[in-house]
């Protein structure tokens, strides 16, 4: 909320709702946040959590079942049309004019938020060189890549100025080094004081690009702060993940005798789903993630001879720090993926 | 929360000026690719116009006033159906699959007017090609029936024929999933096509009972009896007024269908 002196959220949800006709659940539950002017924000969350929902209704697209939304201070449900020219979104998939140039996307966008046709043309320049896009300008979309497309999206989102820019997924999809240039230009976009709300299933970007994070799982907000804050709400300092195969004995037993090692605060079972589908570590087989408050890799002898005198052997060990897919499964229990 | 002064700061785009440049895109976009909008517009009347009032005539199996009756009906299924054509298979695409109708459905106007726009333009795209035919049915046909006396009904059928194929096109558009589009085609456009009365004065079905209370459902055969009216008044027609009534009705329900079927695929 705005405190005396300081500017409107620049996004806001109250309460937020949305359940889709023929669904049994909800895919936004009783969801409130709000996203202060010049701040990046990103949701993130498993596919499904109803991070691409809540974009929805703030962008107008999705008529929210109940509470409200707003942007800019405009309630996007009563006045949707005054709160599309304060915003402009970059959607998932590729949605650009395939009738169009590249060129002609960022004019005619312009043009339907009623940028002056004086300014339109300059504007459409600028934004395709910033976006090394000139030498494609007059090609037409069909034939770009998808970093290429995510480009032009920006581009032309950016071409009636809006307040707030709300990127869904922006670089879902990508190879590294699009996924990098399209990091570099929502950074300069921060600088000039864009409001940027991003989803992401991806914890890289989330901590790489978002001032908060906000962890959203099965249509509810589970945690809203900085990264850091987020990472640091964590116990220990850093991580021991154990692998072990199959044999020994009863597996409380043993996660108990991990958490009496010196200096763990916490031992979580983490499920092999969760880390790699595809890998089956059998009925015992067993991989747990040991929160540190000392130093990680001292831990790794002494668990490593309780392991031993447990019957198990080792198969993997990973160090680590805690990141924000930590935060995640701590909060719920199974990863991101 | 504060008072919305930033709010009012704002200054809200006028709905009529993205309108504008809505439509206006759609015109670029046909001026652009205009031998291809033409072939597509007036291939099929000109050959229906060319075998059944010409070919046929010349072999002596029709007879010249088949083909003055045929014309009428000819431009009333260039009206209806290239509205419909129009507007229903870019839509189809635009919700299914390119999803590129997004921007300006995100273009700061009530989502309304972007169905609105869609009639607007699918109706000016058909008042051409109807009015196209005028001079190929000049050459064709070496002559074509009019009637100044006539004109205002002409044009006020012309046009509420237009409006009723995009209509109809902004109703198939929204409720064909993008999976079914050949339905449009085998299931719609070709009944569509032969119960119209465009091949045949509607009276004269007297003969066929069944196939006149048929017909009587399409509403183009008001279109196609309400242009014999205003071109060969000689020929036994429905009369006008019953015509522009029956448009008026029909254009009303379509549109309210239509409508409400864009803001369901618009929104969720």
């Amino acid at each position: 909320m705005a405190i005396d002196g300081s500017p409107l959220p620049a996004a806001t949800v109250v309460d937020l709702v949305k359940r889709y006709p023929k669904s049994a659940v909800n895919a936004v539950d009783g969801l409130s946040f709000a996203v202060e002017a010049g701040e990046v924000f990103g949701l993130l969350g498993p596919n499904g959590a109803g991070k691409t929902t809540t974009v929805g209704v703030l962008t107008t697209r999705v008529r929210p079942t109940s509470g409200s939304a707003s942007v800019s201070g405009v309630d996007v449900t009563r006045d949707p049309v005054r709160a599309r020219s304060q915003f402009a979104v970059v959607p998932q998939r590729n949605n650009l004019d395939r009738s169009l140039s590249i060129r002609n996307n960022l004019i005619f966008h312009a043009a339907y938020h009623g940028v002056p046709a004086r300014e339109r043309a300059a504007r459409a320049d600028e934004l395709l060189d910033q976006f090394g896009l000139l030498e494609r300008a007059s090609g037409k979309p069909d034939f770009f890549s998808g970093g290429q497309a995510q480009r032009v999206m920006i581009a032309r989102a950016l071409m009636h100025e809006p307040r707030v820019l709300f990127l869904d997924e922006p670089t879902t999809g990508l190879d590294p080094a699009a996924r990098l240039f399209v990091w570099d230009r929502l950074r300069e976009l921060e600088r000039r004081g864009v409001t940027l709300v991003l989803t992401t299933h991806d914890m890289d970007e989330a901590a790489a690009l978002a001032t908060r994070v906000g962890i959203m799982d099965r249509g509810r907000l589970l945690a809203l702060d900085t990264p850091t804050a987020l990472i640091r709400s964590l116990p220990g300092r850093s991580t021991v993940e154990l692998a072990t195969d199959a044999g020994g004995r009863g597996t409380d037993g043993f996660l108990a005798a991990l958490g009496e090692l010196p200096d763990v605060e916490r031992v979580e079972r983490l499920h092999p789903s969760d880390e790699d589908p595809s890998a089956d570590a059998g009925e015992t087989g067993l991989r747990v993630r040991l929160y540190v408050s000392g130093d990680a890799p001292l831990l790794v002898a002494p668990a490593a001879s309780l392991l031993a005198r447990e019957g198990r052997a080792l198969t993997d060990v990973k160090l680590g720090t805690p990141t924000l897919e930590d935060v995640f499964i701590d909060l719920t229990g199974r990863s991101l993926r | 929360m504060t008072t919305t002064t930033d709010a009012e700061g704002i200054e809200p785009t006028s709905p009529g000026r993205a309108f504008r440049a809505v439509l206006w895109r759609d015109v670029y976009v046909t001026g652009g690719e205009l031998p291809v909008f033409l072939a597509q517009v007036i291939l099929q009347p000109l050959f229906l116009l060319f075998v059944f009032g010409k070919v046929l005539g010349t072999l002596g199996y029709t007879t010249r006033d088949y083909a003055d009756l045929l014309f009428p009906g000819l431009l009333a299924l260039t009206a209806v159906i290239t509205g419909m054509q129009t507007l229903a298979f870019p839509l189809v695409a635009e919700f299914g699959w390119t999803k590129e109708i997004e921007d300006r459905l995100l273009a700061p106007m009530p989502t309304g007017l972007v169905a609105a726009e869609k009639v607007v333009f699918a109706t000016l795209r058909s008042l051409v090609a109807t009015l196209m035919m005028i001079p190929i049915g000049l050459v064709v046909l070496d002559s074509i029936p009019w009637d100044w006396g006539n004109f205002g009904l002409f044009a006020a059928t012309v046009v509420l024929g237009a409006v009723l194929g995009s209509s109809l096109g902004l109703v198939l558009g929204t409720l064909v999933p993008p999976a079914r589009i050949n339905i449009l085609f085998s299931l719609v456009f070709t009944p569509l096509l032969f119960t119209g009365a465009s091949q045949y004065p509607w009276p004269s079905l007297e003969r066929i009972r069944w196939f006149q209370v048929l017909t009587a459902l399409n509403p183009m055969t008001y279109v196609s009896e309400g242009l014999r009216a205003a071109l060969v008044p000689s020929v036994p027609h429905i009369r006008p007024w019953i015509c522009l009534v029956v448009l008026v009705a029909a254009i009303a329900g379509l549109l309210s269908v239509g409508i409400r079927g864009f803001y369901r695929r618009a929104l969720d």
